[in-house]
Order: C-alpha cells, then structure tokens, then sequence
C-alpha cells in the first residue's frame, strides 16, 4: 500500500472550531487563534480529510475533543467556526431540507448500542425505517434488503423480528451498524464503536468493520481511546489532546511516532507479557491547559521550549505522510534529516 | 499488619430468591504479599468473587463457601466482627472512585475518619491533629502533591486519576495486609492507569501487602500481577503463574481471549470466539464454554469438568488441555505469514 494520501478527500473539516460554553474569543473567529484568555474550545482549529475508501483512525484520551470533533464532521453539531466539505457539499453551509438530505451520506454508529437502538422497536423494523425515510429502495423491496442487510453484518436473516434486548451487546452494535449502512452513506464516523464490548465480541465487530471497508470500499473515520483498536483497523491515525490534532501519520511503513504526547501514550498502554515497570511515566499527569496560547501538552512536556509558552504549534510534515505539531520536534527534524 | 495468606475454598454466590448460581464452587489461595488477579469478560463473576471475600455481596445475593485469612475464618462472621476486619485488615477499592468518597466532605476529613475509626490513640484535639497530619502523609504517599492544600478539597476538585488516589489512601488509612482492587482503572485514561498500577505495585512492595486485582484487561494483569486466574461463567476455568499461562495457555477459552485481542504489533486478522457469553440460566451440566468451543467433545458436554493439573501450580478446566493451541483464522490472510497448526 502507498504511504500517499490517496485522491481526493471525501470528507474534509478546514480550521474546524467548537466551543460549547461561552462567547468564543472573538479574535480566534477571525484568524484561527489568538492570544485571548478565553474558554479553550472543545476543538480548536483542526483540520483533517478522509479519503475515499480510508479508515482513519482518531486516537485521544477523554476531553481530549475527538468526539466532538465527529459531531461536528457529521454535523451532529454544528461547527463554531470552520468549515465541513463533503465531497463537493459544504456541509456547514447547508440548512434544513438540504441539510438532511445531505446527512444520509455520514452515519454514525455510537458507543452504547443499547441506547441508540429504540428498546420498542423490532431490529428488522429499525431497518425498514431508514429504508423508508430515505427511500433508498422501492416499498416492495424493503423487506428482501432488511434481510440482506442483516446477513452483511452476521445476523441470521429471520431475526428481524426480535428486540434489542433480545440480542447480545455484540448483537446489538452488529443492528447499529447494519443500521447505518441501511442509509447507503459514504462515511461511516465510528465513535467507540467497540470500547463497551467483551473482548471476545470485540473481535467479531472489528473484524466485520475491517471486511466491510475492504469489501466495500466504505470510507470510515474511527474514533478509539484504544491504541491496538486503531494499529488493527486504521490505515491513517491522528492523535488528539486539548482539542487540537498533535499528531497525524499513515499506518504503513509503521511510523515513529515523535510528538512527546503520543510517545507517553504509547508508553502507558499495557502490553501483555511486559512487566509493569515497562510502561508507564513517572509523576502525576498535568492536564490539558485551557488557554489558547501554547501549546496545550507544555505542562507535562520534557521537550518543552520557550516557544511554546507563546505559540500554539502547527502541524508540519517530518515525514512522507507524517505530521507533527511540536516546536521541538519540528525544530530537531530541521536540523538533521530524519533518517 | 502482617500479611497472611487467604484461603477461598468452594465459594458459590446465588441469588436469594431463585437460587440461580453466579459464582459455582471457586477455590483460590493467595500467598502473603503476592498479587493475584482475576480476568474475565462481563458477567463472569470475578467482582462478585472478590465482594464475597469481604462480604460485600449486592443485596439479594448470598453466599455460601470457607474464606480463612490466616487462622480467621471469615466466612460466617457476624456483621460487628466483619467490621473489625473490614479495612483494618483486608480494604477494598471500586471501579469508581466517587460512589466511594462523600461529595459533602473534604477528602482530608474523609481520610482522618477512616483513620480514626481504626485508631484510638488519645482524646481530643491532640487526636485530631494527629489525624489530619496522618492524612497528609497518606495523601503524600500516593502521589498527590501539596497534599496538605488539596486535603481541604472537595472530591469534585479532583481529576478523575487523582480521585483514584484518594480513595486509595483512604482504602490504605487503617494499614490493611490484603487490599481488593475491583477494576480500579477501568474508567481511567492509560497514561493515568499506568500511574495507579504502579502505585499499587509500589505501595504492595513497601507494606508486604497481599493484592488482589481485578480486571477485564490482560495487559493490566499481566504486568501487574504474579498469580492469574481466568473465570468464565461463575468459575475460575484456567489458573497459574501469569507468565506462563498468557505464554502457554491451558483452556481454549483463555487462548481465545488472546486471539480475539488487538494487540501491539499484531497484523494478522483477530479470531474472535465464536457466540457469546452464556446466560446464568442456560449453563447445562457439562463445560459452560463447549457451546463455543472449537475442541468440543460428546464428554465435555456429559458431566462437570474439574479443574485438572496442567504443571506444577498450574490448572485447567478443560479435558483437552494438552490440545489446547492459540486459533488462527479459518481464512489465512494474504500475506500467509502464519502457520495452521494440528
């Protein structure tokens, strides 16, 4: 596989801001950012594109902003500044009837299968409904594509009639995403999709997920606190912290991961057989910072420079399709070519 | 205290009112000072294990079985007694850290509670200070820096990782030999977790503290503990040095678990276990996982199978152990860089 972005983006966000509380700063809407001491946004000023036929991946821990940003990608939300591109749409610029038309091209499968699913509604049901609200097939065929929907995601064709609580909690997210799928879309956004899952099921939705993007080309944006989740599916991740996108590579060749946040993640995750004193950092962990100059790891940084007290650091290329957003890295990378 | 070692043998825990079965006749020891810990998926009954240790079952659940520590026998204690041994001797931390911690109280206060519940050295205000010094150290001890500011906090001022901490030091306030980690880094981030593992690893290693740790999470447990014990449907189906068994497991149930997970560096396509994990109800005489179990046999399904001696200090539930291989996908992926093995 090619480490180059493949064509063009099918979904793209440009300099994408959310800011849930407050007035955002007024000087951050008119040029990205600005040195204003007001509420660090959820999302600030992000932008990052799928490809057709991609999994990209989006690694964060919590409030870090990686859900917020698919909310707003899918429009769920929208944007405080920025822009959504859906191919040649504007999302962000739609409203309505347009809106909702164009919505049907991104599904969005959840976390909890249980509470996206209505517990009084029969999965086959569940099923024809999308059908028909998009009028994706004729009312006489809706029945046979429930069925062949079922069967593309494993669920044996004659248990349209069962309830969600009838099904297993791999069952249930196997109806979500069927579900989604029913809409024909073009983007899959998967929000942990397989975090409240037993292992052992955890596999089954995963692999199904992997088989659907090769088999289908389905176009899917992955979102996951879990490393080895995304190394499995994602053939690009980006890493987030503080709202921002400090980090962003192609799986293939397995890239070094530089920003200093991605190697303390990286360090922490436990790997089975490896003794404790093998991952971890030492100290307590700072948090993100909220103000909007700096750049938000600084507190816990063991790069940090003088710079990056004043200076929130952009995304530069340190590799063939590698993007850091660290002074220190990015300063290191100058001076010596990265082997 | 002293650490001594505890002895389960035989512990069934059942609903009162229908009788159904959640945890059906696990034995364990775990040795002074050592770690042990307990995997499974949801439902398997490793917390329902741990809570009957310290008679903390949900209401509605009883349990039946011997739990020794050292030469007391806890099983059977009257509630006074058990409260005696509660936290003085054997401490017990959750998943979540606020259901344990009073919103309504400084954690300082909450600590020199504990502290004093446990503790009577003299009266009055000399107590007290003693108290509240005892809980800054407490608070110093695990990692939380300007301890005697942040003992006037509230458990809302804290992070989700620090509130851990406390509850870990109010968990550690009466110097228990035996402390029970249910989950405790489930609801955490990992570079957190990684620093309350440690912690704990640290705190075990100092005081010659026994832990028991449970954990849906084998890299958790891997790293963290000397003893593993793999449960599935109520019982504990595979059992031994840690080590060994994630390098050799001896139940098709642990080697499917390996299988189905992501893990670092790992390219081939994942196996998952086929079905899913059964309901309390519909478990038959036999093997609880021969439903979905690819080395199933007629006389796994006939009668209960006992746990069998794999090695030395190692045991298994299964009849086929010896065959027991990690699954590669029926579909060799294109790159055919593994092998099918038998």
């Amino acid at each position: 596989m090619s480490s180059d972005l493949p064509g063009e983006p099918l979904l793209e966000c440009r300099n994408l801001t959310k800011q849930y509380r407050g007035r955002p700063p007024s000087r951050l809407l008119a040029r990205g950012r600005g040195p204003d001491g007001g509420v660090r946004p959820a999302v600030l000023d992000v932008s990052i594109s799928l490809a057709r036929g991609e999994c990209l991946g989006i690694l964060g821990e919590s409030g870090s902003g990686k859900t917020t940003l698919v909310r707003c990608m899918s429009m769920l939300e929208p944007p405080t500044a920025g822009s959504v591109h859906l191919a040649e749409l504007e999302l962000s610029a739609l409203r309505g009837q347009a809106l909702r038309q164009a919505r049907r091209r991104i599904q969005v499968v959840f976390q909890d299968p249980y509470a996206s699913l209505n517990p009084r509604q029969s999965i086959g049901s569940a099923l024809a409904e999308v059908l028909r609200v998009h009028k994706i097939v004729p009312g006489a065929a809706v029945g046979g594509r429930v069925a062949s929907l079922l069967d593309q995601v494993g669920i044996p064709a004659g248990w349209g009639n069962r309830y969600p609580s009838e099904l297993s909690g791999g069952g249930r997210q196997r109806v979500s995403i069927a579900r989604a799928l029913a809409a024909q879309p073009d983007v899959l956004l998967a929000d942990e999709a397989v975090s409240a899952l037993d292992a052992s099921v955890q596999a089954q939705v995963l692999n199904l997920l992997r088989d659907l993007r090769e088999q289908t080309g389905l176009s899917m944006i992955f979102v996951s606190h879990n490393v080895h989740v995304l190394q499995y599916l994602a053939q690009r991740t980006a890493v987030m912290f503080g709202g921002r996108v400090v980090e962003e590579a192609a799986a293939e060749p397995p890239p070094d991961w530089q920003h200093p946040y991605t190697r303390e993640l990286l360090a922490s995750v436990p790997v089975i057989g490896q003794p404790l004193t093998r991952f971890g950092t030492a100290g307590a962990s700072a948090p993100a910072r909220h103000d909007l100059t700096g750049c938000p790891y600084r507190d816990r940084c063991p790069l940090r420079l003088d710079r990056c007290d004043q200076q929130d650091p952009e995304l530069a290329e340190v590799a063939s399709a590698h993007r850091v957003a660290c002074h220190a890295v990015v300063a290191q990378a100058a001076k010596g070519p990265a082997s | 205290m002293t650490a001594e070692k505890l002895t389960v043998r035989d512990l069934q825990v059942a609903v009162r009112r229908t009788g159904q079965e959640l945890v059906r006749g696990v034995s364990f020891d775990v040795e002074p000072g050592s770690s042990f810990g307990f995997v499974g998926e949801t439902s398997s009954g490793k917390s329902l294990t741990c809570r009957a240790v310290i008679s903390l079952l949900p209401v509605g659940l009883q349990s039946r079985g011997d739990i020794f520590y050292g030469g007391t026998r806890l099983s059977g204690l009257s509630t006074r007694e058990l409260g005696g041994v509660r936290g003085r001797t054997i401490s017990m931390i959750f998943q979540d850290p606020l259901a344990a911690l009073n919103p309504m109280m400084r954690v300082g206060d909450a600590i020199v509670q504990v502290l004093r519940a446990h503790d009577r050295p003299g009266r009055g205000r000399a107590r007290h200070r003693a108290s509240a010094e005892g809980a800054v150290e407490l608070l110093e001890r695990v990692g939380i820096t300007d301890a005697a500011r942040r003992s006037r906090l509230y458990p809302h001022e804290f992070s989700g990782g620090m509130r851990q901490r406390v509850a870990i030091a109010m968990a550690l306030a009466a110097r228990p030999s035996l402390l029970i980690a249910d989950e405790p880094t489930s609801a955490l981030d990992v570079v957190v977790q990684a620093g309350i593992l440690r912690l704990l690893d640290q705190l075990r290693r100092e005081d010659g503290m026994s832990l028991i740790l449970v954990s849906h999470d084998f890299g958790v447990i891997s790293g963290a503990c000397d003893q593993l014990a793999v449960m599935y449907a109520g019982q504990i189906v595979e059992q031994g040095p840690t080590i060994k068994v994630l390098a050799k497991p001896g139940h098709p149930y642990t080697a499917g678990l390996l299988a189905s997970l992501p893990q670092h560096g790992r390219t081939t396509p994942l196996v998952p276990i086929p079905g899913s994990v059964p309901d309390p109800a519909s478990i038959g005489t036999g093997c609880a996982f021969a439903p979905r179990c690819h080395l199933v046999t007629d006389k796994c399904r006939d009668a209960p199978i006992p746990l069998l001696m794999v090695a030395p200090g190692r045991v298994s539930r299964c009849l086929r152990w010896a065959d027991v291989r990690e699954p590669v996908s029926p579909q060799p992926s294109g790159e055919g860089r593994h092998t099918v093995v038998e």
